[in-house]
């Protein structure tokens, strides 16, 4: 009953909405981002995020800093809020949570078989994995020689394993091939979780499908440009867009047959909310188009904390840190290699 | 044994129904979907509040006073309960129309105070939520919101003089057989 979740969404919801609207307060603002783009060196940085949120992780981190260090501290945290909520939350926000996970787990089981495909050690590969999407048997998938291996030995047993049925085959792994199945088990995931939300119904439903039609959006528009000059065909293009978007039908037929930036750039024009954003964007030039998804993206999930008594925020509030994640390694990397000046380029402002 | 009338048309039910059952469900409701929504919102300020103070300790004890304004909702259920109670008197059968008269202005005193308390129970109950929120993010908002929940407060205060003043008349003559 959309407009009367007030009255019982406190019962199993209210304690944690609370809880992540606690952390939401602790994201960076424009003042610590001002404050770190003035750092001089990783010392500095480290000392200017003790006084926020990140302070007990960076604490105990011995100089000289590392990027990957910091890095690795934030995500941390993120994973510790993660958990915490993960375990104190029941039904449905507990599959809510776990929904969220699945696409890192997507982004592991394919770090792992490309780094295995160009012979690296599974152990560095699983350093490098992101905590998030971590589940058992992930050392086993370096053992994998095609898909069908891959789906049999290990993934049967995870979350993803409904995500697989459209892309078994028994062709061997190589990076075409892992690309393909990358989207290919992105875009089930991305339907599956829609549906879910669908369920829910209720203003999570109305902000959810919302913030999902806009990835959905986002990773068509992005395959598009990253599959322009290569081997895929258009068939297979079109069979990696997800079946739901503002895009969807009529966006994908004209996507499908662009062949270089500025037909996307039309396509993308006839939807409003799509061409503001191409908008920025001068004649040609497409290395900005990343960070002028993020900003809408941002733009996005800052307005799911508008209203209360829904499971949005919490989704949000996990992108939000994985944008501020980004924006402190774009940070650090400059501060690390000198090229201060470059450090508003990369860096998307939550507040 | 009672005055028993013979049975003309099942439309004159509510003529066999002693006014005293009225007068009871009408105590009932009052005291029972009162408290109801006091517990309501009670709960919904509560859970909040308790997540929110995690991060931010100092809004406890302001925000207590959403608590307050919900438990008041109790209080007007149980106070008008009483006065209800009081105004029941013994009589005979037959019942006088005014006896009648009496069983079911308590009854509907009942329903007024018991149903204006659940709606305002529930109105303090979702505004304090927001307002526990809003206050852990920024103490200057407490004091702002505060004031929409004296408003909704209000309502349970408008339920109470409705009933009582419904309730005011009843008396319970007998009738002359």
């Amino acid at each position: 009953m959309y407009g009367f979740e007030a009255l019982y969404f406190n019962v199993d919801g209210g304690y944690l909405e609370a809880i992540v609207r606690g952390y939401r307060a602790g994201l960076l603002t424009a003042a610590d981002y001002n404050n770190l783009c003035q750092c001089e060196s990783l010392d500095d940085v480290k000392m200017h995020l003790a006084a926020t949120d990140y302070g007990p992780y960076l604490a105990n981190e011995p100089s000289p800093l590392h990027t990957t260090t910091i890095v690795e501290k934030c995500t941390q945290k993120l994973v510790d809020d993660y958990n915490h909520m993960l375990t104190q939350a029941t039904e449905p926000l507990s599959t809510f949570l776990e929904y969220i996970s699945y696409g890192h787990m997507i982004d592991n089981v394919v770090l792992i078989v490309t780094g295995t495909l160009h012979e690296r050690d599974v152990h560095e590969l699983l350093e490098k994995c992101h905590p998030l999407g971590m589940f058992d048997s992930i050392a086993t998938l370096a053992v994998a020689q095609n898909l069908r291996e891959l789906y049999r030995l290990v993934l049967v047993d995870t979350p993803l394993a409904p995500y697989f049925s459209e892309c078994i085959s028994s062709e061997d792994l190589d990076d075409m091939n892992i690309e393909i199945m990358r989207n290919t088990l992105y875009k089930a995931y991305l339907e599956d979780f829609y549906r879910f939300c669908q369920k829910l119904g209720g203003a999570t439903a109305t902000i959810m499908c919302d913030l999902l039609a806009f990835e959905a959006d986002r990773r068509a528009v992005d395959i598009t440009i990253n599959s322009i000059g290569t081997e895929l065909t258009r068939d297979d293009r079109r069979k990696l867009y997800s079946n739901f978007g503002l895009l969807y039908p009529y966006g994908h037929e004209e996507l499908a047959v662009c062949d270089d930036f500025d037909q996307v750039r039309g396509t993308m024009d006839k939807y409003p909310p799509y061409q503001s954003i191409f908008a920025k964007l001068s004649f040609g030039e497409s290395q900005m188009l990343d960070k002028a998804f993020y900003e809408e993206e941002v733009k996005r999930l800052c307005q799911a904390f508008e209203q209360q008594f829904h499971y949005a925020v919490f989704f949000a509030y996990i992108r939000l840190r994985e944008q501020e994640t980004r924006n402190l390694m774009w940070i650090s990397e400059c501060v690390a290699q000198n090229q201060k000046s470059r450090i508003h380029d990369g860096i998307v402002l939550i507040f | 044994m009672g005055f028993v009338l013979f049975w003309r048309e099942w439309t004159h039910a509510f003529l066999y129904m002693s006014p005293f059952v009225f007068s009871a469900i009408g105590i009932a409701l009052s005291v029972g979907v009162s408290v109801l929504g006091a517990a309501w919102g009670i709960y919904i300020t509560g859970s909040t509040l308790i997540g929110a103070a995690i991060r931010a300790p100092r809004i406890t004890s302001k925000n207590l006073i959403s608590v307050i304004f919900c438990e008041a909702v109790a209080i007007y259920g149980v106070i008008v309960a009483i006065i209800l109670q009081t105004k029941l008197e013994n009589t005979t059968q037959p019942f006088h129309p005014e006896s009648m008269r009496a069983g079911y202005s308590l009854f509907s005193s009942g329903i007024i105070v018991g149903f204006a308390n659940l709606v305002c129970g529930l109105c303090v109950g979702i505004i304090g939520s927001s307002c526990a929120l809003s206050d852990a993010q920024n103490s200057t908002l407490f004091v702002k919101i505060l004031v929409i929940e004296i408003f909704g407060s209000a309502l349970g205060l408008f339920g109470v003089i409705v009933g009582i003043i419904m309730s005011s008349q009843a008396t319970w003559p007998s009738s002359p057989i």
